[in-house]
């Protein structure tokens, strides 16, 4: 069976900087896969050239055996994969309501699995708040809407760059349990945060990447079994 | 509209300049209403290009022109002022799709001088067009004989049927061009757009689509004002330029990007413009100015400008 997601050899660049050297990734059907590493890395520039964001890529990404390495941002969002960015992104001009049907659009083959009502049920605070502006939302609030409105587009693959980032713990905790729930639904996940025991929590593999390059990869409670692995590439 | 019509000796509002009675006051006030929303039109084409394509369109004033031109041209090919309009807009936003595949995409993330270069080239091109095809002669256009005539106000003033046709018309197309923008998914992704293209892209949204379908709608929205102004105004050749600078004044008062501000912005110069050149005729040509320095201090963004984060 052909992964959902199968990245070989992938580099980007910035201008003459290359950020990403020769990655190779592969993540199944409804896998969560954790993303980490120091600061500058590279892992919010992975996710954003699966999204088609950075414009000097090369490799090849195919999803479900689908190249979509040189593909528009559009093209690879309507072939099933989402994108919830860093510094959330929503827009702050459209209420909360129309931040999520703007995005609506059912998945491949037509799967309707979050509509506009479950996306309210999972984030009550959303519907709480359906009315208001993006801009009046408070800072967890808006992480939720970025969430939703990806949800909205019936992903196969969710990538989420540092969703809890400044948020308080409680707010935190709800977003890791809803993306808990999105799992459950059979969207696979690709995740960076810094908090890692709520990543091992969640990932079935944890991926660390360093200096543009990945170091190491394996399931959670392996890497937590050598001591000083972790230690050495994430620095906690 | 002005009250019943009454008799009584005209009286001065502000001496020294002029006397004004409740009737000619009404009239002056329908006319700069009806300036401000063909204002509006143009205006708000130019707003929503600069706002979500980051376009300076120079040329938008061109397509004013050429609205009445195809107005002039289509009346008097169909027989039909009802048929021109419909086949000016139509002619004009076609025309929009082709200019934005050949030429203006190139102009998205360039900078600015280069994209004004390149409209004002634009403005050449229309200009040398219409002199091959219609010549330099001012035309006029004879308003559709369903609105033809006058509606008496007094013994001896008529407000012409056509010019509260255009008030009304033009309002009503404000009013959709607002609620398109404001109550449909397709305005969603317009605003949208206009706040984040990459987010909107990343969610899937075709934005070259939505980019040529704007910019044609602009287009048209500008024609649409060149063609139901021509049997007011005469059709000639430089009646671009004054409504050009004017759309601008509007957009920057309005706050760039803001369909609503463009709103305001149109019959605040429409009103501006009318009155002074009523009450204050040796200032008016600088009025409109003074109104916009005083505005913007007051609001650097413009009147419903998003401020800078």
């Amino acid at each position: 069976m052909t992964p959902l997601l199968a990245v070989a050899g992938l580099e980007a660049f910035y201008g003459a900087s290359q950020v990403l050297k020769g990655i190779e990734l592969e993540v199944g059907r409804g896998e969560a896969v954790g993303l980490v590493g120091r600061n500058g890395m590279g892992k919010s520039t992975l996710l954003r050239s699966l999204m088609g964001l950075v414009p000097d890529r090369r490799g090849s990404i195919r999803l479900d055996g689908r190249d979509i390495a040189r593909a528009p941002p559009e093209a690879i969002a309507r072939s099933g994969i989402a994108y919830v960015p860093e510094g959330r992104g929503i827009f702050g001009s459209l209420t909360v309501i129309e931040n999520l049907v703007m995005a609506a659009r059912p998945g491949c083959g037509g799967r309707r699995t979050w509509t506009l009502e479950r996306v309210l049920a999972l984030f009550p605070r959303l519907a709480e708040r359906r009315r208001h502006g993006g801009q009046q939302l408070s800072g967890g609030e808006q992480q939720m809407l970025t969430i939703g409105r990806a949800l909205m587009t019936n992903p196969e693959l969710i990538l989420v760059d540092e969703a809890t980032e400044g948020l308080a713990p409680l707010v935190a905790q709800e977003i890791w349990r809803t993306l808990d729930v999105i799992r459950g639904e059979g969207a696979a996940v690709i995740v960076v945060d810094k908090d890692m025991r709520a990543i091992a929590r969640l990932a079935d593999r944890i991926v660390v990447l360093a200096k543009g390059e990945i170091v190491l990869a394996g399931r959670p409670a392996a890497l937590a079994a050598t001591p000083g692995l972790l230690e050495r590439y994430v620095g906690i | 509209m002005g009250g019943p019509p009454q008799r009584e000796t005209p009286r001065p509002l502000l001496p020294g300049h002029g006397s004004m009675d409740l009737q000619t006051f009404a009239v002056q006030l329908l006319n700069g209403v009806q300036y401000g929303l063909v204002l509006f039109l143009v205006a708000s084409g130019l707003t929503l290009i600069f706002g979500i394509l980051g376009v300076i369109n120079l040329a938008h004033g061109a397509f004013y022109m050429l609205g009445a031109y195809l107005a002039y041209w289509l009346t008097a090919a169909t027989g039909s002022f009802w048929l021109a309009l419909a086949g000016g807009v139509a002619i004009a936003f076609c025309l929009g799709l082709a200019l934005e595949q050949l030429l203006v995409r190139r102009l998205y993330g360039r900078d600015h001088l280069t994209q004004v270069l390149m409209s004002y080239g634009l403005i050449l091109v229309i200009d040398e067009a219409r002199q091959i095809l219609f010549g330099k002669d001012v035309h006029s256009v004879a308003a559709p004989a369903l609105l033809a005539g006058g509606i008496r106000l007094t013994d001896l003033q008529t407000y012409p049927v056509y010019r509260l046709a255009v008030c009304i018309f033009c309002l009503l197309v404000a009013v959709g061009v607002f609620l398109l923008i404001h109550r449909t998914r397709i305005g969603m992704i317009v605003r949208a757009g206009a706040e984040n293209r990459e987010m909107t892209r990343a969610l899937g949204i075709p934005f070259d689509t939505v980019n040529r379908t704007v910019f044609a709608a602009g287009i048209a929205l500008a024609a649409l004002a060149g063609l139901v102004v021509a049997p007011i105004s005469t059709v000639f050749p430089g009646m671009g330029d004054g409504m050009l600078i004017l759309s601008f004044v509007v957009v920057v008062l309005g706050g760039i990007g803001s369909v609503a501000g463009a709103a305001i912005g149109a019959l605040l110069v429409g009103l501006t413009d009318t009155f002074g050149k009523v009450f204050f005729p040796s200032l008016s040509s600088m009025l409109i100015y003074v109104v916009m320095a005083l505005v913007l201090i007051w609001r650097p963004t413009g009147i419903l400008g998003r401020r800078e984060a």
